[in-house]
């Protein structure tokens, strides 16, 4: 057994997971494990911004950031981490700036702003440029950057190291009245190296997990094959609640029938939706900001013009993205990227002919929750000391049951600059906690099990299954009918996933074994989903049910958690126990979210 | 620059205008993949997998789709398959591109499509190659900002041109699509290569930078620009479309005018 270790082990080097690593590799000894190349990661697909109130080309001010964020997020948001998201960001940006990130400059040289969905000046007056960028591909150049800097402070990769378990151990304590409980502890981690096939442990004070999203659950996605949601599942089995999983974001703009994204930016840039009657129909929808509504807004309002008849193309099954009346060199300074997408992948020149979008999925609003320090929660009441997420795979929560466009490279940079530092500060005062007495044992039976396993059913054709039962009945429109047909069929392809085999049985290099896991992991995340979707009783944000259309703060203003257990029962799933936890408020009250 | 759109009109009539879409087209093919495994044999071999696809599919739709139907062993990194990640950079029919960015139907789907690891890299499995020597010539270069002097308080400024001045050579993806498709990389593996000399334009040419003349000392090493025999395989290659060839081409003449 190879046993390394360190103050801090970071899991992802994605935005959150660098931007973690450069304040804790110069405070205290770091490595960092991902299962790709650092710039493989997902945040360099991230395209049109990072909002921040800087007031460069025209008055905002981080209030009402923070007042948009909330209200974008229909009101499930934790007031405290959104003024904190918002306040940082200033820094945040400047900070990327010093580190040498090229942002598009006006012509004075500031650093330019544009447009994007649900920033709006003076709480809902109109759009406001907030939107700091390079081109359209600002996920690319934060990605970047932090590599650069990473390198730059001798950060320590282990590449193509896929975190398989987090070790923890669970140790008797007293609260303050006298009652105890079990405290969890962190003691590190257990991970498999693509190349040789070996395990490894990693003994850390600090476990940070920055491993992004879970996208792959559904077939339309923008995301990247790789985002199977491991830090969720890893913590899920670990004992460790996911909170609000019903919210998924689907981003309206997704390239039709393939997915990959196109950057709310066009519309910020002056681009609109029409439909097959060249209805620019978003005036409809939200007569103030149109366009630029939120994201859940504009993909509903989307599916509904392709419900009720009013979609393009020969089977009527998506809308058009018109930028035609913008200037071509408009296009190639501020959306080179996405037009070379359409152009391509399906062949359509955006200069001249409107491009077919459809909703894709996104992002995960929910995920580990944490602290506004990045610290893990255990349950409602008590964190795990030395244990820290941050990025699309925690919820600490900023995003609510919807996140604005922007705010998700905002949300990786403060809350892993914060992760990190916190992490790091945290194992100079800490010492090692003992590993359990076998720490490999569970991950080598996982894998031996697949390696092993010689039943009849392939990953992929599960995979397949599962993703077009979550596109199909997990979509933007839900009803407590296609949630309950998507629990169903995940049950039954639990069942095949228990009678499958792989053909590789090497150690090198072995990704049929990976795709296997990961599957396992996709699996547990979208029954999480699908439960909690079953349970909210209401609409509000990216969870959209048709039999209970409107929100209702009386029964559903409130966190959801989902903690495994064995002995429990969940909406009749045996193995799952839910739980609420109170939303934070602070100076907002929930209103009527208009645009 | 904010420029002001015009501002659309609310309804238009499309048959003017056209929309995408239409019948999507299926055809056969033969996919021609360099195999290596050396925990099966030392020898590599060529293995045919006849497919039918779609005309929207590239070609790594036709490796996801032995890889998920035919023989799950076959191995190859990808993911974000939009061209974006730099993970897929291989060699389709003798030349570098990222699979996911090339599309079937623009191939010629008559014969066999031959797809092997990019070259001039230890091949691992497969289509999988180890990166760790692109990477190091990359880190060699100093590839981050340095500026001297204090550190400004507010927010540092740069006009739009001196911002313009290095904006191609940031799109750099890193996949090493150019390095591994350069003549003298294959037979001298010390030499930097394209990708880490495009990584030192984007900081020699960044006016916020103050460690130019450190980055030329290491490019002007017997390994480093000189080595360029300016053949444009890197600029061909390159799925960003990055003028590869002119930025070496910069940075060599940035060296000698340093020297004089």
């Amino acid at each position: 057994m190879q046993v390394h270790k360190y103050d801090v082990v970071i899991v992802g080097a994605g935005g959150a997971g660098m931007r973690a690593a450069i304040e804790s590799g110069q405070r205290a000894h770091t490595a960092v494990l991902t299962k790709l190349y650092p710039t493989r990661s997902h945040t360099g697909a991230a395209q049109g911004g990072m909002c921040a109130a800087l007031a460069n080309v025209e008055e905002d001010n981080w209030e009402w950031h923070t007042f948009d964020t909330i209200k974008g997020g229909d009101y499930l948001v934790d007031q405290d981490a959104a003024e904190i998201m918002a306040k940082e960001a200033i820094d945040a940006v400047l900070d990327l700036e010093k580190m040498g990130l090229p942002f598009n400059r006006t012509p004075e040289g500031k650093i330019d702003q544009r447009r994007f969905g649900g920033h709006t000046r003076d709480h809902g007056k109109a759009p406001v440029r907030r939107a700091c960028y390079a081109a359209d591909r600002t996920g690319h150049m934060i990605l970047q950057t932090l590599y650069q800097n990473c390198v730059k402070h001798n950060v320590e990769f282990y590449n193509e190291y896929y975190a398989l378990d987090l070790l923890t151990v669970e140790e008797e304590a007293t609260r303050e009245d006298g009652s105890t409980y079990l405290q969890k502890r962190v003691a590190g981690v257990v991970s498999y190296d693509l190349a040789t096939g070996e395990l490894h442990v990693f003994q850390a004070k600090s476990v940070v997990f920055a491993s992004g999203g879970a996208g792959k659950v559904f077939k339309t996605t923008s995301n990247a094959h790789t985002l199977t949601g491991d830090g969720m599942g890893i913590a899920f089995r670990r004992g460790i609640p996911l909170e609000d999983m019903e919210f998924v974001q689907f981003h309206p703009t997704g390239l039709a029938g393939l997915g990959i994204l196109l950057s709310e930016a066009a519309r910020g840039e002056g681009g609109i939706l029409r439909n097959s009657e060249g209805e620019r129909f978003m005036e409809r929808y939200a007569p103030t900001i149109k366009d630029l509504a939120p994201r859940d807004i504009v993909a509903r309002s989307m599916a509904n013009e392709v419900r009720e008849g009013r979609g393009c193309g020969p089977d009527k099954d998506y809308v058009l993205l018109d930028l035609t009346h913008l200037e071509p060199a408009h296009i190639d300074a501020k959306l080179p990227d996405i037009t070379e997408f359409a152009r391509t992948y399906l062949g359509v020149e955006p200069y001249t002919e409107p491009v077919p979008v459809f909703p894709t999925a996104h992002y995960v609003m929910g995920g580990v929750p944490t602290n506004i320090q990045g610290e893990v929660h255990q349950d409602n009441d008590h964190t795990i000391p030395g244990l820290y997420a941050a990025g699309e795979v925690a919820c600490v929560s900023v995003h609510g049951s919807n996140r604005l466009g922007t705010n998700s490279l905002l949300d990786i940079n403060v809350f892993g600059k914060r992760a990190g530092t916190y992490a790091a500060e945290y194992a100079k005062t800490a010492d090692f906690v003992d590993l359990p007495e076998n720490p490999l044992v569970e991950t080598q039976a996982l894998l031996d099990n697949v390696r092993q396993a010689d039943g009849t059913e392939r990953i992929a054709a599960i995979r397949k299954d599962l993703q077009d039962t979550m596109d199909a009945n997990m979509q933007v429109f839900r009803t407590g009918d296609t949630i309950k047909k998507a629990v169903k069929d995940i049950e039954g392809l639990r069942e095949r996933y228990a009678n499958i085999s792989i053909q590789d049985k090497g150690k090198r290099f072995n990704l049929d074994l990976l795709e296997a896991v990961e599957l396992g992991f996709l699996l547990d995340l979208a029954e999480v989903m699908s439960v909690s979707a079953l349970g909210r009783e209401e609409s509000r944000g990216g969870h959209f049910r048709e039999d209970f259309p409107d929100r209702d703060d009386e029964r559903f203003m409130k966190h959801s958690m989902v903690y495994k257990d064995e002995t429990a029962e969940m909406q009749g799933i045996k193995g799952l126990r839910f739980d609420t936890k109170p939303v934070t408020f602070t100076r907002y009250q929930p209103m009527e979210r208009k645009y | 620059m904010s420029t002001e759109a015009v501002e659309p009109a609310s309804k238009i009539d499309l048959a003017a205008v056209g929309g995408g879409g239409g019948e999507i087209p299926q055809f056969d093919i033969t996919l021609r993949v360099r195999r290596y495994n050396p925990e099966v044999s030392e020898e590599a071999e060529w293995e045919d997998f006849t497919l039918t696809m779609f005309g929207t599919d590239r070609v790594l739709d036709a490796l996801h789709k032995v890889k998920w139907e035919h023989d799950g062993s076959l191995s190859f990194r990808r993911s974000c398959a939009h061209g974006i990640c730099g993970s897929d950079a291989m060699r389709i029919n003798g030349r570098n591109r990222l699979a996911c960015k090339t599309l079937l139907k623009d191939l010629d789907t008559s014969k066999p499509i031959t797809v092997e690891a990019i070259k001039g890299l230890p091949v691992e499995k497969d289509l999988i190659v180890d990166m760790e020597p692109f990477f190091q010539s990359y880190r060699e270069i100093m590839p981050f900002l340095v500026s001297k002097g204090h550190e400004p308080s507010g927010e540092r400024y740069q006009s739009p041109e001196d911002r313009e001045r290095y904006d191609d050579t940031t799109k750099c993806i890193l996949c090493a699509a150019c390095t591994s498709s350069c003549p003298v990389f294959w037979t001298d593996g010390q030499y930097f290569g394209p990708a880490a000399i495009v990584n030192a334009h984007r900081f020699i040419f960044d006016s916020r930078d103050d460690a130019g003349d450190m980055r030329l000392e290491i490019l002007n090493d017997k390994e480093g620009v000189w080595r360029c025999r300016t053949t444009f395989n890197c600029t061909e290659a390159c799925p960003r479309g990055i003028q590869v060839t002119k930025a070496i081409a910069e940075v060599k003449q940035a060296v000698l005018a340093r020297s004089m």
